[in-house]
């Protein structure tokens, strides 16, 4: 059981008979009232969004979760192939239960399959990941501006906020938990 | 060739897009450096620089004079103002150029500054004289749902109101002070274990004054950043005048149930409070949440026509608690009587028992006026005034970044 102030982003719940994530966790309490912790949990089956509010004492129960290592081989039509490289055992997750990761999956990329008993429901990509911008405006024109970045379409589908000296063809590490760039790639 | 008759003007570098060409000065950190050109940045803006660029490393601070061309700058002199002496960007860090995130909190740091005169300035105009009183002190609040940090020789305050009541007793009429408080275990969106708390009384005087206050002080924050409305999450909420509700209304209306019929539940009536009455408060007008039930006001009078509710108001501006208001218990055999009540209500609760502070005690036995009192989370008016939902934002170092 988890104590409600041990759990973190991504920390896994079985509320209701369903597996949850914790997407947000806020501290709340009236000035001179009791606190809770109100929390936004995904469904990790349906992808669906709830809100719930715990008090300060209360325990939850953690998810039979687990996460294998797995290779991303190809998408195919509208769902994505991988492949345990021990087993060779292929398997598919749907576009829907990818959600935005699917913009960080490039053919090869290892990455971890999430399983809650035995079925596989989601996927976590590397933390960075090395991808190619197709698409980026010049950004030199006036050169100044109070925004000193500007976006850039990537090789995998994955719209990246960039500085200004980007350019198309230039290969970006971009980190994959909030959507990021981190830097330019010497190729 | 430079004329004679021609000097370099001082221009931000996020400015220069509304600057004629011509000599500027500009002073900025140098994020990024390659043949031929660097990118100088400040915290408005950033623009590339040509010219003699040799002296400059990747990380400098510099100060520049050159021409502004409409589109870069030509360098013609460069002064290094510092110079990174650790890897630049530092390590840990991803990113050399300051993040919008990073510009949007220097800018509301700005605006906290300007609020902060605009209050002082209204709180004169008020007539109520700033005092300061002591951060460590034997005795913190009783309340159940507070505590305190404990220090060498006492603890830190979670609100100056019993040294300010001192002040009252001891003959100070209307005062007012700005002051870090602080609260064990609070962290999250609206609150920072340190904050920064604006209390202040009217003595002699009742509740009603100090809302009166609360509203020329809200005003004047927000005029202090050239605003006479707040950008509310549903919609713009108008200044112009502030609604009541008591909790028993607010219980029936938006809740459907009855207050005194939930309140044997404690924890019950707060999760209503936070659940479902507190998101619709104050989202086209500002609001005062007044009359709470007596048991959840340990430091204010009873309402004289119904004993079960008491003098205690507070303030709810976009779904967010901004203050609390007293009309003070001045009565000493009373308040002790409440504040050995708290200190049962902590022990039962297994919760640390601090001890009753007995000056404060004594200062009301010397007797007080009637009087109104009010504590209001400066940080969360900021919050307000800058548009941000994240009190974390408005500080100049949150407690995350220590």
């Amino acid at each position: 059981m988890y104590d409600i102030t041990e759990i973190r982003k991504n920390t896994k719940l079985l509320i209701d008979g369903a597996p949850f994530t914790v997407i947000d966790f806020q501290f709340v309490k009236p000035g001179k009232g009791q606190a809770f912790t109100r929390t936004k949990l995904r469904n990790l089956l349906t992808g669906n969004v709830i809100e719930r509010t715990f008090k300060s004492n209360e325990s939850l129960a953690p998810a039979d979760t687990e996460e294998r290592q797995q290779q991303f081989l190809y998408p195919e039509g509208d769902n994505y192939v991988f492949m345990d490289t021990k087993s060779y055992d292929q398997l598919y997750l749907s576009a829907a239960q990818l959600g935005d990761t699917r913009f960080f999956l490039q053919d090869g990329t290892m990455v971890d399959v999430l399983f809650w008993d035995e079925k596989p429901i989601g996927v976590t990509p590397p933390t960075f990941v090395e991808l190619k911008v197709i698409e980026t405006d010049p950004g030199f024109k006036g050169d100044t501006s109070t925004n000193t970045l500007k976006a850039a379409k990537m090789d995998t589908g994955a719209t990246v906020q960039v500085p200004l000296f980007v350019n198309e063809g230039d290969v970006l590490k971009v980190d994959t938990r909030t959507g990021d760039y981190v830097e330019r790639v010497k190729k | 060739m430079v004329s004679v008759l021609e000097s370099f003007v001082d221009v931000r570098v996020g400015e220069l897009a509304r600057h004629p060409p011509g000599l500027v000065a500009l002073e900025g950190r140098a994020v990024h450096v390659e043949e031929g050109r660097a990118l100088l940045e400040d915290r408005w803006g950033a623009v590339w620089l040509s010219g003699a660029l040799e002296s400059i490393t990747r990380g400098d601070r510099v100060r520049v004079e050159g021409r502004w061309t409409g589109s870069t700058v030509e360098a013609l002199s460069i002064e290094r103002l510092a110079r990174p002496t650790r890897a630049f960007p530092s390590p840990g860090s991803d990113h050399a150029w300051l993040t919008a995130d990073e510009r949007r909190r220097l800018g509301f740091l700005q605006h906290r500054a300007h609020i902060l005169l605009a209050i002082r300035d209204e709180l004169a105009e008020l007539q109520l004289l700033e005092v300061e009183t002591p951060l460590v002190v034997p005795s913190p609040g009783l309340d159940l749902h507070l505590d305190a940090m404990a220090v060498e020789r006492g603890f830190l305050i979670t609100s100056p109101e019993y040294q300010m009541k001192r002040l009252l007793s001891a003959g100070l009429g209307d005062i007012y002070q700005i002051a870090k408080c602080f609260r064990r275990g609070e962290l999250g969106p609206r609150h920072q274990p340190e904050f920064t708390m604006l209390e202040w009384y009217r003595s002699p005087g009742d509740l009603e004054a100090v809302l009166t206050d609360t509203e020329d002080i809200v005003k004047a924050a927000l005029e202090g950043v050239g605003r006479d409305h707040i950008e509310g999450e549903r919609g713009p909420i108008a200044l112009d005048g502030f609604d009541r509700i008591s909790v028993a209304d607010a219980f029936r209306d938006i809740a459907g149930l009855d207050v005194l019929e939930v309140l044997p539940d404690e924890e019950r009536f707060f999760r209503i409070i936070v659940e479902t009455i507190e998101p619709e408060l104050g989202r086209a007008r500002p609001v005062f949440l007044t009359r709470w039930p007596a048991s959840m006001a340990s430091l204010a009078r009873l309402c004289p026509d119904d004993p079960r509710f008491a003098e205690r108001a507070e303030l709810f501006i976009d779904g967010m608690e901004l203050c609390n208001a007293f009309g003070e218990l001045t009565d000493a055999v009373e308040q002790r009587a409440r504040l050995l009540r708290d200190q049962d209500a902590r022990r039962a609760a297994n919760l640390p028992v601090y001890p009753i502070d007995e000056r404060f005690l004594a200062a009301l036995e010397d007797g007080i006026p009637p009087s109104g009192g009010n504590a209001l989370g400066l940080d969360r008016l900021v919050m307000l005034a800058c548009g941000t939902r994240q009190i974390g934002d408005v500080v100049a170092i949150p407690a995350s970044r220590l």
